[in-house]
This record gives C-alpha cells, sequence and structure tokens, in this order.
C-alpha cells in the first residue's frame, strides 16, 4: 500500500521498464485464474453502482415509459386512466395557448440563449484579466448566481414596480416616461431575459477554465506576428473556447425550453398579462397540477422530450462542423 | 515542522513579489505602460456595480420603511435603518418552520449525494469490470434527459404511496445518485493511483475498505465540491417544493415566501419579503466564502472534462 516506487506510468521515467516488470511479477504469483477475477470484479462493480442502476430504473426508465403511456390517455389522477388514443396529440396541435406558449418561448430561447453566451463570455473575459484584485470581480461576478430564481424575482418585482421602482427613476432620467414592464406581454418577458443575465456566473466560470486552458505561447507566437488583441480573439481564442460553448449552448438551450421558476413568481402563477410569460413549461404544469390534466399535460411532456432530443442532436452535429478540439491535442 | 512552515511563509512573501511584478509586465517581459489596466478597470468596477445591484436593493428595501418604500423617486441608502424588519419578516409568516423544514431537506440531501455518488463513481473508476466504460456512457447520456418528462410520473408514484405533503420526495431521490455528480466524482478519482488501489488489494484489503481508507481521504475535495452544489439546488429548489408541498408546516422558504406572498398579493409589505429573502440567502453567501475555491473548481471540472 505504501509502496514507494508507485506504478504510475506517467512520472516514471528510465524506471518505468523496471516498475513495469515488477508488475508483471506480482501479477505472476499465484492466483485465481484471469476470468475468475474478471467476473469478481464484475460482480463488485455492478455492486458499487447498484444504487445507480435502481435510480435510474426508478426514477428514468419507469417514469419516461409511464409518461408515453399516459399521453395516451385521459387521467386527472383519482380514477383510472382511459385510453384516448392519439386525442391529447391532436388536441395540442389544435391548441391556441400551446402555440402562445411555444412562441413565448422560442422568443425567450431565441434572446435568452445567444445573450447569455455573449454575457457569459465577456464575464470570463473580464475575470481574465491580469490585474491584482481580479479575485474579487470573479467574486462579484459571481454571487448573482447563488441568488435562487425565487428570490431573484421578488427584487426584480420591486425594482421594476411603476410606482417606487428605481427602473422607473432611471427611466425618468432620460426623460422616460413610468412603464410597467411587468404588465405587458412582450416587457415581462424582456424582464425575465435580462434577469436570466445576472445569473451567467456559472456559464462564465466554464468559459474561463477553457480561457485558461489556451496555452500562452500561442499568443506570443500571434503577437510575434503582428497581431493585435482583436485578431488575436477571433483567431486563436474564440476556436479554442468552442468545445466550452458547446457545453454552455447545449445548457443554455436545455435551460431555455424549461424556463418556469422565475415566470412563476414574476406573474404570481397566472402567466399573464396575456398569456406573455405562458412558457411551455407553465403551461405543462398548469395542465398538470392546475386542471389534473395529466394526460394531456405528459402528451405535453413527451413533445417537449422529443423537441429537447432534437435540438440536442442538432447542436452535436452542427458542432462537428464549428468545433475546434486541437487545445485537447495540444 | 516550525521551519516547514517558516520556508512556506518565505515562499508566499517571494511569490507574492512575483506577482506584482508580474502584474506590471508583459508575458515578453517589457513593462506596461501605467494606463494600460486602467481602461479595463473602469470597465469592471462598472461590471462589479451592476452585478452587485440586485443583492444591494435587496438590502436596501428591506431596511427600508414601508412609507419610505412607496417614496418615489426611491431613496438609494435608507435614511432610517428599520432592523425590525427582520424581526417582523420572522413572526409575519412561520419563518422558522419553513427554515427548518428547508434545513432538513438540505442536511440530508447532501449527507444522501454525497455518500450515494462516492459509492457509485468508484465503482466507475476505482474497479476495472468489463462493460464499465460502456455503462458510463448510459450515465452522460441521462445527463442530457430532460427532467419534465418525468415529472407527473414521479408525482403519481409519490402519491400513490401516500408521500405527497411529505418531505420525501424531495430527499429519498438523492439516495440513488445523480449523473452530474457521479461524472464529477468520477474524473477525480480516475487520478487516485491504481499502484495505491492495488497494493491494498495485494494486502486482502476489501473494496469496501480501500473505499473509505483510501479513496475517501485523496476525494474529499471533489466531495466538497458535491456537497456545495447539492446543498445550494436543494436549498434553491423552487418547483419540487411547489408540486410536492401544500401545507404550510412542511413547506420549505422557497414555496414558503411565495405563498406569503400571493396570499397577501394586493398590499404585500415588500421590505419583509425582502428581509425574509435575504435571510434564505444569507446561509448560502457564508457557504461561498468560506468553500469558493470548490464552487470554481466543481464547475470547471464539470464543464470541461
Amino acid at each position: 500500500m505504501s509502496s514507494p516506487q508507485a506504478v504510475d506510468s506517467r512520472t516514471a521515467g528510465p524506471g518505468r521498464a523496471a516498475a513495469r516488470a515488477a508488475v508483471a511479477a506480482q501479477s505472476a504469483r499465484p492466483r485465481p485464474g484471469r476470468s475468475t477475477v474478471r467476473r469478481r470484479n464484475l460482480r463488485t462493480g455492478l455492486l458499487f453502482i447498484s444504487p445507480w442502476m435502481v435510480g435510474v430504473l426508478i426514477f428514468i426508465v419507469y417514469p419516461v415509459a409511464y409518461s408515453i403511456g399516459l399521453s395516451f390517455t385521459r387521467y386527472s389522477g383519482m380514477e383510472a386512466p382511459t385510453w384516448v388514443g392519439l386525442q391529447n396529440y391532436v388536441t395540442a396541435f389544435l391548441d391556441p395557448l400551446v402555440r402562445t406558449s411555444v412562441g413565448n418561448t422560442v422568443f425567450y430561447a431565441v434572446i435568452a440563449v445567444p445573450l447569455g453566451l455573449i454575457v457569459a463570455l465577456s464575464l470570463a473575459l473580464a475575470m481574465n484579466q491580469n490585474v491584482r484584485e481580479v479575485a474579487l470581480y470573479r467574486t462579484i461576478f459571481y454571487a448573482p448566481s447563488l441568488i435562487p430564481a425565487f428570490a431573484m424575482s421578488f427584487i426584480f418585482i420591486v425594482f421594476l414596480n411603476p410606482q417606487f421602482g428605481v427602473f422607473n427613476q432611471v427611466l425618468g432620467i432620460f426623460g422616460g416616461s413610468n412603464v410597467n414592464l411587468l404588465g405587458d406581454p412582450t416587457g415581462v418577458k424582456i424582464a425575465i431575459i435580462l434577469m436570466a443575465q445576472l445569473g451567467a456566473g456559472n456559464a462564465a466560470l466554464i468559459f474561463l477554465a477553457g480561457l485558461r486552458n489556451v496555452p500562452r505561447t500561442v499568443y506570443e507566437a500571434a503577437r510575434v506576428d503582428g497581431a493585435g488583441p482583436i485578431r488575436q480573439f477571433i483567431s486563436i481564442t474564440f476556436p479554442l473556447l468552442t468545445p466550452v460553448l458547446l457545453f454552455n449552448l447545449i445548457t443554455g438551450v436545455s435551460g431555455a425550453l424549461q424556463v418556469f421558476t422565475e415566470a412563476y413568481i414574476v406573474t404570481n402563477g397566472t402567466g399573464d398579462p396575456d398569456a406573455g410569460a405562458l412558457f411551455y413549461m407553465m403551461y405543462l404544469y398548469k395542465n398538470a397540477f392546475g386542471f389534473a390534466e395529466l394526460g394531456y399535460a405528459s402528451a405535453l411532456a413527451v413533445l417537449l422530450f422529443l423537441v429537447g432530443l432534437a435540438l440536442a442532436l442538432l447542436i452535436f452535429w452542427l458542432s462537428r462542423r464549428f468545433v475546434n478540439y486541437d487545445v485537447e491535442a495540444g | 515542522m516550525s521551519t516547514m512552515i517558516q520556508t512556506d511563509t518565505q515562499a508566499a512573501v517571494r511569490s507574492k513579489k512575483a506577482d506584482a511584478e508580474q502584474y506590471n509586465r508583459r508575458a515578453d517581459g517589457t513593462r506596461r505602460p501605467w494606463y494600460s489596466t486602467l481602461i479595463a478597470r473602469v470597465v469592471m468596477i462598472a461590471l462589479s456595480l451592476l452585478f452587485l445591484l440586485p443583492l444591494y436593493w435587496m438590502i436596501a428595501s428591506a431596511l427600508k420603511s414601508d412609507e419610505e418604500l412607496a417614496q418615489f423617486p426611491p431613496t438609494l441608502i435608507p435614511s432610517s435603518w428599520q432592523f425590525g424588519n427582520f424581526v417582523e419578516a420572522v413572526t409575519a409568516m412561520p419563518f422558522l418552520t419553513f427554515f427548518a423544514n428547508s434545513a432538513i431537506i438540505t442536511v440530508s440531501v447532501v449527507v444522501l449525494s454525497v455518500l450515494s455518488n462516492f459509492v457509485i463513481a468508484y465503482g466507475f473508476a476505482c474497479i476495472d469490470w468489463p462493460g464499465r466504460d460502456r455503462m458510463f456512457y448510459v450515465v452522460i447520456a441521462t445527463l442530457f434527459l430532460p427532467f419534465p418528462v418525468t415529472l407527473i410520473p414521479m408525482f403519481d408514484l409519490w402519491a400513490r404511496l401516500g408521500l405527497v405533503n411529505t418531505l420525501f420526495p424531495l430527499i429519498i431521490p438523492a439516495a440513488f445518485g445523480s449523473a452530474f455528480y457521479v461524472f464529477l466524482l468520477r474524473q477525480f478519482m480516475l487520478q487516485i493511483p491504481r499502484a495505491m488501489l492495488d497494493a491494498a488489494r495485494v494486502d486482502g484489503a476489501s473494496e469496501w475498505r480501500i473505499l473509505w481508507t483510501i479513496a475517501f481521504p485523496t476525494s474529499l475535495p471533489a466531495l466538497t465540491t458535491v456537497a456545495i452544489f447539492a446543498a445550494v439546488a436543494s436549498w434553491n429548489d423552487f418547483m419540487g417544493p411547489l408540486i410536492y408541498l401544500q401545507d404550510q408546516d412542511v413547506q420549505t422558504l422557497s414555496i414558503g415566501l411565495q405563498t406569503f406572498r400571493s396570499v397577501n398579493a394586493q398590499d404585500v409589505s415588500f421590505n419583509l419579503l425582502m428581509a425574509a429573502s435575504f435571510l434564505v440567502i444569507l446561509p448560502l453567501l457564508i457557504l461561498f466564502f468560506v468553500f469558493q475555491r470548490y464552487f470554481i473548481r466543481g464547475i470547471t471540472i464539470g464543464g470541461f472534462k
């Protein structure tokens, strides 16, 4: 256990061959047959991961299958589900509120995802500045990410209040009149998008890790060749950040499809004004737990699942064209 | 021992000097002009003010009196600090009950998450078994599963078990691991030297013993990260409590505050709501300042490798 000549092939230099020989000698000692060891390892390995396997069955396989099944039924949660075939799906395609909620969600995703990436990347560049107090900036930029969505929503409600909110005071300075952003179907979406930008800290830290992974020598070479800071960003930093960008893009899209808490709090669970903040998850939630339409809500969930899956595959497929993995090879 | 500390301090002093030098120089060693970081600093200070604003506004509003809060234009700094608002917020709603429920859930989830994910990750990182890496792809795949598709069946299941309106639906799942934490821990535990594990095996130690005597101490930083992540996620969860906790005596802070606000929808005292919200965030802020580097490391391990 405390053998000093630890057989770590990475650190071993000239002693590597000797270390290998030592391992070979060790494994040549009498011991149970190879297949017995493998079988015993298989049993132990499966035993250790068994909580996860049980979890996958209970919390993933069973609910996904059950959702698909329920989506073909009418079910209130009280009496037994009754088979209705494809009716829920037909209803979903004709339901004007589904159209509204899809529209709202797309509106949110199309603005919030790219904006979120830009904000996070800008924060990461700021966090990577070569100034002495940079740790302080990192802490400050990350701090709002700790504030839970419900509390951030309360803050924004106070902030945007048409009577006493600071937002209107700022508008007043620029000559604007009183605006109730949360009372407007588009304004409420914009407020929720802006709120989400304050939580860019997580994505920014992931970008930061990517930035620090770019070898300094590459920049030095570029500077020798006469590339300025902007040229360096376009030709070096950005291409080498694409793997991290892919990760943040996928998390961003999947988060946008599921936006819920902020909209629920800001609108007090209604999704109003004019269903302007009725996002897809809000409508799904309302059907399931407000109207006890568990069958219909399941159909909506299955559709969301399929869309999410399709988007993830699309992003992966596109990523083969734009993601550059050179930095990992180098 | 004391000499070791002394050399450490000396090294620290030296590196601090070197750092200070480094900030004034370019990568190629030439001295930077004094104004070169000025623009960067101005931009970052402006950004910092913007990112501190929500937190500041929360605290400032929490300290204002009802009259001052309703004043327009709003005052930047409360004219008289109403610390009594915090006391009033705690008594205006069953804050302590909410706090206790949140704490019970969070502590249980943290303990269960750390234990279950540690054992699972050990099975994926430290034992060689046929099919292991293929099985790990399944773990990765479940990372991308959108959770709403499991929402209704899980509710149905807990309802049939009669456990809706108890804390169990929010605690029990943590005992079965989660793809993200397994992933994070596995990446870390792959770095434990194989020779150390094999030597222990040759000495006749059981895997369970190796798990606790070798893997546990070496994985402590990663386990801390998991504990922090699980704590924050559980403390901040809104949708889970919204669905499972209907009675006030089992509600958590997140849903309790929302209930308080919607019950008094017409004239809710926002200063009390802000005061209560600040008390909710306070434990997180303390956790963050104490364990800052674990936050940052965890996020970057999870996102990158």
